[in-house]
């Protein structure tokens, strides 16, 4: 269980997050929604301790064990995963041997290079990703989507035990949606991997049916329930 | 003394003959000594046995390294003291050198390269390396069966004296600087190699393995002629961390590509950071022609190269593929030349820089265009990588464009590996210095890939040991 204890965070000494707490447990879907500066990404990005966010208060458990002090690379190798709402790009790194650095790291060399690039190849037509694409430079002149696509295929390579979508959502078309919510699930279930979904909106809960939804409004969590409120504020919008 | 003692002293002896490709009296060992004056110029010339132009070829340029003053325009050149340099061979320190007196951080580099035992004594500067003896007399026969002259400069000042005159300081010549001029008078050592024509060399010729002479010596020097439609690739040095205890090393290479030849000249610098490092290097392409410099500085506490390709005849083309990687206390000024001044000539330039733990790299190019050259196209692209707040890069681009139907683009940046690059890859498990290697790798990776292969194997892998440590 990810253990979210009354955090507060604060971003160039602005006060984002004012005591949250939240809890999400392996195999269940957890979905934070809310406007613009409500602190959704604010709460993703603490998670896997982006140096921009401060934590001022509270703590973070990862199965039990106190991660506040962790550093990013510390946490994901307690099987934490981020994907995230910009993937930055690293020009000349190509995405194929960031894929496999990623693989060795996690496992090992269990299976040759060659194994592991037919298997990437398999993922990335399952994906509807050109798999040309994963010769160039990491996230390096892809647009919005198949950055997105990329980002699953490092969350497959990498086999977390919890993952944070932040925005995963934004900027895709349907079809891209509908493939990447359906890969996420997919594994989650088979695997029982918690999911932390941050969104605007709850399209993407057609195929990533949340066990809980919790509204955060202004750096805490107003409102909570199950996957009903999503369409509660899908019809209403976010008034009380 | 004892009949033992002697015949140690003798060894010595031999080692320090093999390692500087020439002889002289054993007493002689006792009166190296410091500092230049025109006997020292004299006496070197006189212990290679040269031929008499070659001396007067040496005391003019000495005379022509005295009138000329420091360069001021570049990196800090000030601390040099040249009485406190031997300019000639000094057995008695290189050979009672052990492998205690190398610097540990040097023999970590080559314990993590995983570099034998015996390489490791050689690169070290402890001894000559006997054992790729065996290894280079195969290539020699190999060489001499296709017409290729590949062997020292010194020996081939005495072999081949009709190529030798023909081109020998008439593509730089003594007066062309300070450093060009010293070169001129007291080098020794470096390759002379001569490709016939039509001749394509399938391996690169390594100057690792032309072990009879010194290859890596303080002012060595180089000639290279590839004759018309030939093809040859030298390689020059390695790039495991040469140990010098010398603190100037200055030489000077010149290349000759004919008609319809190529010739591509690989070099990875990686001094011992107590090391100036001030080479000249220049390439004459006539019609059809093509020089690659590939060129990768690591090492020296400061570097000052910038190779040149002058286009003489329609169409030659030229490239400076170069990357700098400067760490603390390094002051690497490097950058790359290409004189057109033929029509439809072209030249590309590209130039990757990486700054870190207080060091500077600085890109210093010219692109000059002469009149007459019509069509002539040239493209410069320099990307400087900062690491860290404490270290530094500056861009001097200079062009002189002298006729108007020309092209010549001109793309720079500089960026730092920032937080964002870093926490990205760092959620994917990899530590702070792991994913700081990976932007730097992603970003010299254009140069890269044109090395040979294990060439850029072990520079990823160096560049890896230098990342770590850098943080904290």
């Amino acid at each position: 269980m990810i253990k979210i204890s009354n955090i507060k965070v604060s971003v160039e000494n602005k006060e984002i997050l004012r005591g949250v707490s939240l809890d999400i447990n392996p195999g269940e879907v957890v979905v934070v929604m809310g406007k613009n500066g409500s602190g959704k990404s604010t709460m993703a990005n603490t998670l896997m301790a982006h140096p921009k966010y401060v934590l001022e208060e509270g703590t973070i458990e990862l199965d039990g064990e106190d991660i506040t002090e962790l550093s990013p690379d510390e946490r994901a190798n307690k099987g934490l995963f981020l994907a995230n709402q910009y993937p930055m790009a690293v020009p000349g790194l190509t995405a194929n041997s960031f894929l496999w650095q990623i693989y060795k790291k996690r496992n090992g060399s269990r299976i040759s290079i060659i194994e592991f690039r037919k298997w990437i190849e398999e993922q990335a037509k399952l994906l509807d990703l050109d798999v040309e694409l994963l010769k160039r430079g990491l996230n390096d002149g892809l647009s919005g989507g198949e950055k997105k696509k990329l980002e699953i295929m490092q969350m497959l390579v990498f086999g977390p035990k919890y993952i944070i979508l932040d925005e995963i959502d934004s900027g895709l078309d349907v079809d891209a949606l509908k493939k990447i919510s359906t890969t996420i699930a997919t594994v989650a279930k088979s695997k029982k991997i918690g999911v932390l979904v941050i969104t605007h909106y709850n399209r993407i809960l057609k195929y990533l049916v949340p066990d809980k939804v919790v509204v955060m409004e202004d750096g805490k969590i107003v409102k909570e329930g199950g996957a009903e409120l999503a369409n509660v504020i899908e019809e209403k919008g976010y008034k009380k | 003394m004892s009949r033992f003692a002697k015949v140690k002293t003798a060894e010595k002896f031999e080692l320090s003959t093999y390692k500087y490709g020439f002889s002289m009296p054993e007493n002689y060992v006792f009166k190296a000594k410091k500092g230049l004056n025109e006997q020292v110029v004299a006496m070197i010339s006189k212990m290679k046995n040269e031929p008499e132009w070659m001396t007067i070829f040496r005391l003019k340029a000495y005379q022509i390294f005295l009138g000329k003053p420091m360069p001021e325009w570049g990196a800090d050149l000030s601390d040099i003291d040249f009485n406190d340099i031997f300019y000639y061979l000094k057995p008695n320190i290189k050979t009672e050198k052990s492998w205690d007196d190398v610097p540990s951080e040097i023999k970590d580099t080559y314990d993590k390269l995983g570099i034998p035992e015996a390489e490791k004594d050689y690169l070290g500067g402890v001894k000559a390396q006997y054992e790729s003896e065996v290894v280079y007399g195969s290539l020699q026969k190999k060489y001499s069966d296709m017409g290729i002259i590949f062997c020292s400069m010194d020996e081939a000042v005495v072999k081949y004296p009709e190529l030798v005159t023909e081109y020998f300081g008439k593509l730089i010549p003594s007066g062309d600087n300070k450093f060009a001029a010293l070169n001129s008078a007291v080098w020794s050592g470096g390759s002379f190699v001569y490709v016939p024509k039509g001749i394509k060399v399938d391996l690169p010729l390594q100057a690792y393995f032309r072990i009879n002479s010194a290859n890596m010596g303080q002012f060595e020097r180089t000639l290279i002629i590839v004759d018309e439609d030939s093809y040859v690739h030298y390689v020059e040095g390695c790039t495991a961390p040469i140990y010098s205890t010398d603190s100037l090393h200055a030489a000077v290479v010149e290349v000759f590509v004919k008609k319809g030849a190529r010739c591509r000249y690989t070099t990875i610098q990686n001094w011992s950071t107590n090391v100036y490092n001030l080479v000249t290097k220049r390439a004459k392409v006539e019609e059809n022609g093509t020089m690659e410099w590939v060129d990768g500085n690591l090492g020296s506490k400061i570097t000052m190269k910038y190779p040149a390709v002058v286009l003489a005849g329609r169409k030659a083309h030229g490239e400076i593929l170069s990357v700098a990687v400067a760490g603390e206390g390094q002051h690497l000024d490097a950058g790359a030349k290409c004189i057109h001044l033929a029509p439809d000539t072209t030249s590309r330039i590209i130039s990757k820089s990486i700054s870190l733990k207080g060091g500077r790299s600085s890109y210093r190019g010219l692109v000059s265009m002469a009149p007459g050259a019509k069509g002539a196209r040239s493209k410069v692209v320099c990307d400087a990588l900062i690491l860290d707040d404490k270290s530094r890069s500056d861009t001097y681009p200079t062009n002189k464009i002298l006729e108007n139907e020309v092209t010549l683009e001109h793309e720079a940046t500089v960026s730092k590996v920032g937080e964002e690059q870093l926490f990205y890859l760092m959620s994917r498990g990899f530590e702070e210095h792991e994913a700081e290697a990976m932007v730097v790798n992603g970003f010299i990776e254009p140069i890269v890939k044109e090395l040979p292969m294990e060439y850029s194997v072990e520079l990823n892998r160096l560049i890896q040991l230098q990342m770590e440590g850098s943080v904290g």
